[in-house]
Formats: C-alpha cells, structure tokens, sequence
C-alpha cells in the first residue's frame, strides 16, 4: 500500500482513500509515549528526543501522563520494585496501546540474567510487549527502528485482525538477519552462507 | 594537637578500656584495624572515639556488612577524623549467624542510619537500638537477604518469576 502522501492526491483537493488507513495514518504520525526512563537507557532516548536526532519530526513528543499517551517505551533495568509501578502504569493508559521494550535489560534481564536477584528478567514478564530494540543501550538509530516498526504495525491494523496477527505479518515480511548483516558487510570473508545459499547446497549434495 | 598514628589510637583505646575489650592492630597496609570483641562496650567505644579531644573521629566514612562465609558476619566501620586531625582507622565487630545482633552506633554518627539498614537488608545483621531498622534497597516484602554466601533467590514475587 502507497503511504497516504505517496498517493496521487492533487486532483481538485479531494483525497479518496480508506477510513481504517486515514486513521491508521493519523496515528501513527503522532505517537506519544509516555515520558518515563528508568536507567542508562533513558538517557539514549532523551538523546533521541533532543534536537539531533529530533523524534518530532515523526509526531512523537513525550507526554507525561498515562492517560494521553498511546505507547510505553521502557527504556531501562525494570526492578521488582518498579515492576508494580510499570504495571501500574500501562493499566493506566488507554486502549490501543502500545509497548516497546529498549535495551537488553528490558528485553531479558541483561546483564543481570543470572546474578541480579532484583531485576525482572524480562519487562514481557508483567506487560505484554509489540516491539523489542536490542542493544545496550541502543543507539538513537536503533530506537528510531524500533519506533518505526510500531508505526508499521499500526499501518497493518484492520478491524477484525488481531495484533498478533499482524505482528505476524509484519515478521514475515522481514529478511533474515543474517543476510541483512551481509548486505550491510559485502566484503567480510568470515561471514556464514546465507539460508538460501545453505540450502542450494543442501540439494547440491543431495542430489549429487 | 598531632595527626596519630594507628598504634597511637589503638593504645588510647586499649587505655580507656582495657585489654580485653578490643583485640590487638591489624596493621594492614590498606587499612589498619582492630576487632572490638565485647559487643557491650561498643557504644560507649564509638562515643569514645567520637568526643575523645585526642581522637575525635568525626566522620564514619562507610560501613560495610560481611559475610565471611565461615558462619560468621561482620561489620566494618570505615572512621575518619575529617575536621581535625585527618587521622583514620576500621573498626570490626564480629557475630554468628545464628546470633547476629551487633549494637547500633545510628545515635553516634547519624550517616550509620541508613547504612545499617543497609547491611540489615542486603546481609541480614540486626542492629539493636537502630530507630528505624526496615529494608532500604529491596521492597519490604522480599525474602531473604541477597549478599549472604548461601542465599538462593525466590522462586516467586508477586506472582513474578524471578530466576532467569
């Protein structure tokens, strides 16, 4: 589907398009996370907020309360004694929400996955979580990625389709890391074969 | 009045209350110490060294809960003179698992509040006459104290999973 500024709209003032796509367009170009950091992470996404990498130019603009935000980002170590507040305040936020879990503590506990007695392994284990940014922390480049598959799963949303569903859309549309990572280093001799030459391989042998 | 050497203050200690009271210097060369081994006299020891013209430790820099992990816990008072002599020493007390209640010096110097509820929550040392001795770090409701040698973190918080 062309973006709605992609579509050829000039004719008189008049745009013709789908009431589910000029809502899903209106909300995703104005995301408002809810303004809370809880370690080094948030200090990666003030950066991102801040004037060089300027997250308003894609409508999003902390707000500091629950109630007007659509999306949580939890950028930082979640504590068990956090965790009730973290909870506390997705409840509090209304529906349809969104959460994006920054860094690796966030996503599995981090460096705290065996020693750290007081940190959740994991924010997914209290609120469900959309979007997962690996990184420790991230840079703002990889937040922004993150943001942006938000606003892909926003795009994506029908009535009658549920948000699993179209996470699952959005997954299999998505190229395998391995050959993103060596279009990205063309000329790094150590890298694996990709899947498609593996298994070129595979029938070679096969049939040989 | 002169800056005093470990052994000075440790014979003016030694003076005021007897031999028995603390045991010999550890002149270490990171930090010299003695061990107080009458738990009874440790207040009036502390106030001691606080008042003392000559010593007038007036700066307890840290305190530190140990587990020695022989059945033993520790307690490790960093104390410095700050204001007058800039002299230092540690002060170690020493108790058992099973009776691990040492004397609070909360009343003496004020920054030992907060750090005994501290080594209260992370180690499990009662300090007996604390004004306020609940957990500082973890939530009041946790199990266990996590920097013991033999602690094995909970299965549950909160209907949490809390091992990886």
């Amino acid at each position: 589907m062309p973006s709605l500024l992609d579509a050829k709209i000039s004719h008189g003032g008049v745009i013709v398009t789908k009431v589910e796509d000029l809502l899903n367009w209106s909300r995703l170009s104005s995301l408002w996370p809810m303004s809370f950091g809880l370690a080094c992470c948030a200090i990666e996404m003030m950066a991102t907020n801040a004037s060089n990498y300027d997250l308003e130019r894609f409508g999003i603009f902390p707000r500091s309360s629950p109630r007007q935000s659509d999306l949580m980002i939890v950028a930082g170590t979640v504590t068990f004694k956090m965790a009730e507040r973290v909870k506390r305040l997705y409840d509090q936020m209304s529906e349809p929400r969104y959460v994006l879990s920054m860094g690796s503590c966030a996503n599995c506990g981090g460096p705290y996955w065996e020693h750290g007695y007081h940190v959740v392994k994991g924010v997914d284990r209290i609120i469900p979580v959309d979007v997962y940014v690996p990184g420790c922390p991230p840079r703002p480049e990889a937040l922004i990625g993150g943001l942006m598959k938000i606003q892909e799963l926003i795009r994506h949303e029908r009535l009658g389709l549920s948000r699993k569903e179209a996470l699952q859309k959005i997954a299999a549309k998505t190229a395998p890391a391995e050959e993103v990572i060596i279009a990205a280093h063309p000329f790094n001799a150590n890298v694996k074969p990709t899947v498609v030459e593996r298994q070129e391989k595979e029938t070679e042998e096969a049939t040989a | 009045m002169p800056k005093l050497t470990p052994e000075q203050i440790h014979a003016i200690i030694r003076e005021e209350f007897g031999t028995e009271a603390v045991s010999d210097l550890d002149n270490s060369r990171t930090m010299p110490n003695f061990t107080v081994l009458d738990h009874s006299l440790w207040q009036p020891i502390a106030y001691f060294m606080r008042t003392d013209e000559r010593l007038k430790f007036d700066y307890l820099a840290c305190l530190s809960g140990v587990d020695y992990n022989d059945g033993t816990l520790g307690v490790v008072y960093n104390l410095e003179s700050l204001a007058a002599y800039q002299h230092k020493i540690a002060v170690k007390l020493k108790c058992t698992k099973e009776k691990n209640v040492v004397p609070s010096v909360a009343e003496i110097w004020r920054t030992a509040e907060w750090h005994e509820r501290e080594a209260y929550d992370l180690v499990g040392i009662i300090f007996d006459g604390h004004p306020d001795l609940r957990r500082i770090l973890c939530p009041e409701d946790w199990e266990g104290h996590p920097l013991r040698k033999d602690y094995k973190v909970q299965e549950y918080y909160h209907g949490i999973k809390v091992p990886y």
